[in-house]
This record gives C-alpha cells, sequence and structure tokens, in this order.
C-alpha cells in the first residue's frame, strides 16, 4: 500500500467516522443522564430526511440543517416524554422511535416528491460541499505533509470540523462545567441532585435535547454531506454502530472519538478490499469486517478486555420520594 | 396496588392504547391525502375478504405468534430480547440446514427435524447474550442488538460463500427437496370439503403456532419454572430469597425464547419460500416486540395481537396496491402501537387509574375492599 492509498483510506475514514461521532456524543449526553437512548438510529433517519427535504425545497442547506435538527428534537422530546414524564420503558420507547423514524420517512418522502420514498438529488447549495483549508493549494505539492494537509485535512464540509469541535466540547462541558457535573450526577444518583434542590426531570430533558441536537446534525450529514439526498433507510444501523462506540469508549468524549474513528476505518476498508489483502496477505469477506464492530463491542461488553461500566442510574426511571 | 379492576387491566388498557394509535394512524393517512375510512374498507377486503386475503393474513400472523411468544415469555423475567430477528435468522439456517442435508422420508418427520434445529440454532444465538448477562453483567439489550447485526453478516457469508449452489446468481439456498415441502392450508382443509386458496402460503406451522400458544401458556402458569420465572421478573431479590438461581432462569428463559424466535423458519424458510434467501425475516423479529406488548404476555393475547398484525401486514400490501399509501404505513402503525402500548403505556393508566379510583371512593366510603388477585 503506498502513501497516496493510505491517504486516500483515512481520508475515507473521517467522513465515515463522522456522523457515528457525532451520533455516538448524542448517546453519550442522553445516557450519562441516565436515558438509555436506542433511538438514535431514527433521529439520526429522521433528521437525514427533513435536512435533504427542506434543503431540496429551499435551496439552502442551513434551512435543511435546522429542519433536520428540528426533526431530531422532535423525536428527543417524544423520547422524553415517554421516558421522563411518564417513567415509561426506555428501550421501547427507543424503538419505537426507530420505526417511526422509518416509517414516517418514506411516507413523506412518498407523498411530497413521489420518488419511491428518496428526495431529489441535491445540487448547489443545497448541500455542503467541502471546504479548503488556508494554503492547501499551495503546499499540496510539498512531499509527505501536503497531500496530508491538502487531502486528509483540509477539504472536508463543515460538519466534520464541527463534529470533531465537538469531542473537547463535550469534555468541557461534562467535566469542567456545573452542568455537567450534574448531568454525570443525575445519571450515576438522581437522588443525591435532587436533595441538592436541583431538578432531575430538567436536567434529563437537556440532556434528551442535546441528544436531538446532535443527531440531528449527524442526520444532516448523511444526506447533505456523505451523500446528495435521502434514500430509504440510509442511516443504515449507524446508530446502533455509534451505540456499539459509545460502549467502546466507556462513556467518554475522547474515547468515543478513536471509538468512531476506527467503526470508521472498518468501513472505509469494506469498500477496499484490495487493501486488505495487500498489507495482511490474505482476502477477507466484506460482511465478516462489517460485523466487526459489533463483535468486539460484545467483548469489550462481556468485560474480557476492560470493563465498561455503564452510569448506574441507566434505564431506571427517577420517582421523587414523597 | 390494583386500583383498576381485572377486566381493566387485560381489555380497557391495551384497547384505549390500540385506539390512539388507529386514531393517529387514520390522521396520518388523512395527512398524505387518502381517505382512512376507504383505507380500512380495502384493508378488511383484501386481507380478510377471501380465502387468498386469510391465506396471506394467517401467514404473516404464523411468523408473529412465534416471535411474538419469544418476546413473552422473556418479558416474564424482565428480559427484553430485542435478538428476534436475528434468532429467527439462526433459525432460518437450521431448517435450511435439516432439509437440504438430510434425506426426510416423509414432510411430517421433516418438520419435527427442521424444527428441531431450527430451535436449537435459534435458541444457541439466544444463549450467548444470556449467559454474558447472568455472568458477566453486560446488557441484554445491547448484546441481542450487536446480535441481530452478527447474524444479517454471518447469514450473508454463509449464504454467498457456502450454500449458494455453484451458477446460481442470488444469495440463497437451493430449492428444499419435494419431500419437506410443508401443507398448505388448502391441502389440509381440502379433505374436509372447506374450499381454501391455493396460491396463499399459510401452512401447518399455524397450527404449530396455535400448539405452541398452548404449550408457553402451561408453562408459565402450570409448571414450577413458570413460577420461578415470573417470580424472578417481578423481584429478583426476592426469587433469590426463594432459593431461585438468577443465572439458571436468565438462561433457560432466553434459551426457550431464542427457540421459539428460531421455530418461526419452519413458516416462512420451510412453508413459504421453501429455500433460505437473504433477509428473510423481513423484520418479524421486531414485530414480536409490538405483538408481544400488545397481547401483555399473555399467550391468548400474543395469539390476537399476531393476528391482528397478520391483518396489518396483507391489508397494508393491498393498500400499497391500489392505492399511493406506501407499505411504510404499516411500520409506522406498529410503531404507535409499541409507543402507546408499550412505553407510554402509563400515560394511559395514570387517568383510568385516578377514574377507577374515583368512582369507588364515590361508592363505597366503607374501608377497602380485599385487592382483587393479580395475575398481570
Amino acid at each position: 500500500m503506498d502513501y497516496a492509498t493510505l491517504i486516500q483510506l483515512l481520508d475515507s475514514t473521517v467522513r465515515l467516522a463522522t456522523p457515528l461521532l457525532l451520533a455516538c456524543l448524542a448517546g453519550l449526553f442522553s445516557e450519562r443522564a441516565g436515558i438509555f437512548d436506542i433511538g438514535l438510529e431514527g433521529k439520526m433517519l429522521a433528521a437525514a430526511f427533513f435536512s435533504a427535504a427542506v434543503a431540496s425545497l429551499s435551496g439552502s442547506v442551513w434551512i435543511g440543517l435546522l429542519a433536520g435538527i428540528g426533526a431530531s428534537v422532535a423525536l428527543s422530546a417524544l423520547h422524553g416524554i415517554a421516558s421522563i414524564t411518564f417513567r415509561g420503558n426506555q428501550l421501547i420507547s427507543g424503538v419505537a422511535i426507530n420505526f417511526l423514524a422509518a416509517g414516517m420517512t418514506v411516507l413523506i418522502a412518498q407523498d411530497w416528491f413521489k420518488q419511491g420514498g428518496r428526495t431529489p438529488s441535491l445540487m448547489g447549495g443545497a448541500r455542503f460541499e467541502g471546504i479548503t483549508l488556508p494554503f492547501a493549494d499551495a503546499i499540496a505539492d510539498v512531499p509527505i505533509i501536503g497531500p496530508l494537509y491538502s487531502e486528509l485535512i483540509s477539504g472536508h464540509s463543515i460538519l466534520v470540523y464541527m463534529a470533531l469541535a465537538a469531542v473537547p466540547l463535550t469534555w468541557w462541558v461534562l467535566y469542567r462545567t456545573r452542568f455537567g457535573l450534574r448531568l454525570r450526577a443525575v445519571g450515576e444518583n438522581p437522588a443525591a441532585v435532587d436533595t441538592a434542590g436541583v431538578s432531575v426531570i430538567g436536567l434529563r430533558f437537556a440532556a434528551v435535547g442535546i441528544c436531538g441536537v446532535l443527531c440531528g446534525i449527524a442526520g444532516a450529514y448523511l444526506s447533505t454531506a456523505l451523500q446528495a439526498g435521502f434514500v430509504k433507510d440510509m442511516s443504515a444501523g449507524r446508530g446502533f454502530i455509534a451505540l456499539a462506540a459509545l460502549i467502546f469508549a466507556k462513556w467518554r468524549p475522547w474515547y468515543a472519538l478513536w471509538a468512531t474513528l476506527l467503526f470508521g476505518l472498518f468501513g472505509a476498508l469494506e469498500t477496499r478490499p484490495d487493501v486488505i489483502e495487500a498489507v495482511i496477505g490474505m482476502k477477507v469477506q466484506g460482511q465478516l469486517l462489517g460485523a466487526l464492530p459489533y463483535v468486539m463491542t460484545v467483548i469489550i461488553l462481556a468485560g474480557f478486555v476492560g470493563k465498561a461500566i455503564p452510569p448506574r442510574a441507566g434505564g431506571e426511571p427517577y420517582v421523587k420520594e414523597r | 396496588m390494583d386500583v383498576m379492576p381485572k377486566w381493566a387491566e387485560v381489555v380497557l388498557v391495551p384497547l384505549i392504547s390500540l385506539l390512539l394509535a388507529a386514531v393517529i394512524s387514520a390522521l396520518v393517512i388523512l395527512a398524505i391525502g387518502e381517505d382512512p375510512v376507504a383505507a380500512v374498507k380495502l384493508m378488511i377486503t383484501g386481507a380478510l375478504g377471501s380465502t387468498y386475503g386469510w391465506g396471506y393474513t394467517l401467514y404473516y400472523a404464523t411468523n408473529f405468534i412465534f416471535t411474538g411468544l419469544a418476546v413473552a415469555i422473556a418479558f416474564h423475567a424482565r428480559l427484553f430480547n430485542i435478538g428476534g430477528e436475528g434468532q429467527a435468522m439462526l433459525g432460518g439456517l437450521g431448517v435450511a440446514i435439516a432439509c437440504l442435508f438430510i434425506p426426510w422420508p416423509h414432510w411430517s418427520l421433516a418438520l419435527i427435524g427442521a424444527a428441531v434445529m431450527a430451535g436449537l440454532l435459534g435458541a444457541a444465538w439466544a444463549a450467548v447474550p444470556a449467559w454474558l448477562q447472568a455472568k458477566r453483567g453486560s446488557h441484554i439489550v445491547i448484546t441481542t442488538i450487536m446480535f441481530n447485526f452478527i447474524a444479517a453478516a454471518l447469514l450473508n457469508y454463509v449464504l454467498v460463500n457456502l450454500l449458494r449452489p455453484k451458477g446460481q446468481m442470488d444469495p440463497a439456498t437451493a430449492r428444499f427437496p419435494e419431500a419437506t415441502n410443508l401443507p398448505t392450508l388448502h391441502d389440509i382443509l381440502a379433505p374436509f370439503g372447506i374450499a381454501f386458496s391455493k396460491a396463499a402460503p399459510a401452512n401447518v406451522s399455524f397450527v404449530v403456532a396455535i400448539a405452541a400458544c398452548f404449550v408457553l401458556w402451561l408453562l408459565i402458569w402450570r409448571t414450577r419454572l413458570g413460577y420461578e420465572i415470573r417470580a424472578y421478573g417481578h423481584s429478583e431479590s426476592a426469587a433469590k430469597y426463594a432459593g431461585i438461581s438468577p443465572v439458571k432462569i436468565t438462561m433457560i428463559t432466553m434459551i426457550i425464547s431464542g427457540a421459539l424466535a428460531g421455530m418461526m423458519a419452519i413458516n416462512n424458510v420451510m412453508g413459504e419460500a421453501e429455500r433460505l434467501v437473504l433477509n428473510s425475516t423481513e423484520g418479524a423479529g421486531f414485530i414480536g416486540i409490538a405483538v408481544a406488548l400488545m397481547g401483555r404476555s399473555h399467550p391468548v393475547g400474543v395469539f390476537l395481537a399476531a393476528i391482528l398484525f397478520g391483518f396489518l401486514y396483507q391489508g397494508g400490501a393491498e393498500l400499497a396496491l391500489w392505492t399511493s399509501i406506501p407499505r411504510e404505513l404499516i411500520i409506522v402503525i406498529q410503531a404507535l402501537v409499541i409507543l402507546f402500548t408499550g412505553a407510554l403505556d402509563n400515560m394511559v393508566r395514570m387517568p383510568l387509574e385516578k377514574i377507577f379510583l374515583a368512582v369507588r371512593r364515590a361508592r363505597a366510603p366503607k374501608p377497602e375492599r380485599k385487592p382483587v388477585e393479580s395475575a398481570e
């Protein structure tokens, strides 16, 4: 494998890791506050559709992004009402949200565009284009550093850089602010937070809301940056891979970056069987590579390689003592 | 605890939840510019108006009975098995192996053999997450989700590389031999002089599914194991004090659950397709969740809910054929049923409990009556 191939591979790793990273951080906020969210997939899918649909109708990708975030936050609100207000089962609510998004996106797409459950292809201002960072063209010819900078680091859409910036931001919010401390506390011991006079319900709704915003960006990235338009079921299990990455990352922001980059690399390798063959000298089935994130997550969950301990109050509705 | 009489618990709450789901579905149909009344009429004639429609309704219902029972038994032990889809896929593999590599003399023997193989593989696929939950403390919901994806990848691999006949393009096994083909309801009912559509895929597996409902009812409410499962589901600590082993109950419940989900394959793989194709389960494993929730984890409820979903599936297919309503409407309805009967259960229950409390107080100022025995 030569240097150019490596850069190409890493480039697609970054592009494939971005939606996983955003969804993973979304799940991190929610689960750190004690709300399990297996509806990441559905929220991404809904956001992917609404951002593509509104971008195509309005011609502006930014309005599309807002619509996507809106759709995702609406589903988050539903999850919050079901699991926080009515103390329902968070897992079942997540399952319902996934199906709701899977069905409604096709239904609405068919009603609006009549193209068999897809949106028209996005063009021009209705899509996030790659950004050329300063000097990228100037140093492109410098050996080693040139391609690294101009092809790997530069040239992604703005959402990729936003996702990368979200990692330190998440770390800062969770570990360096009062809100973050309370948010983590509410996922470990909500009764203690309640005793301190802080609203458990308010904090959990805030966490679920942030989760919605991040999932919305992840979904918008899928349909307006990674691809040009929405197709049925385009999230294709990414929400679940993000969930796997979250466990892999042991619910920590920086680990989430590495975990999603690793899973992104698997995704990139899946499309380049020639590279795998050249590196390890044997053929690996693409399907088996696709299953690797799931297998690794099960192994991590089993505690054979370091233990992943979830937030203690996760999944439990909080009932105020009287 | 029992604020509501049993009939309200068993009939009223699910009915109101269902009604809410139906009203919102109707609004969705209105919003996409179609007539909900006409749609329901079309669904009824399409799914129940002919023996052909019934044949499809019952075929789908058979799938959903198996996966619904699988989720239901796990619910009794307070385990959430989202892995029905993967377990059913593995069951399909079991059926394919049994049918392709063993020369069965008669379909009845083949059915038993295939059901055993399907159950075994489905159970094995559920046993690993169960063991991880019981022994290593990893959350069963997450592991069963992961196992769904691993199952899909595994089946893809097996069908493309191992079981696909030479020279065939699509990833599927060869056709199963003639002797393993199950009799359809047409064949079963013909000797009794009942004319049933020949083209519909409903087959003898439907009878097996009904038998499974009965056996599961016996198991849950008439055996020591069933008692232990329910006790464990109600309170893990109480069960432990009573000498019930959490590891044992988790393992056994999930093995039964996985075996039931796997046995679905005798219907869709052996009875209908007569070969194993990619994505043969078509999401039936997930519909099992909706069915179990709506049926309140009771075999009779599961049976009725499965028939309802069978009707929705067949009716939805007819809608997609004759109107501009896409098939995905069923997924929306399924989501709403899961939402209202599962996640938003308290939204329906809380106001109802208040009403019953108010009525009871108004009627009887005497001290509390003896609470009604709860059987859930």
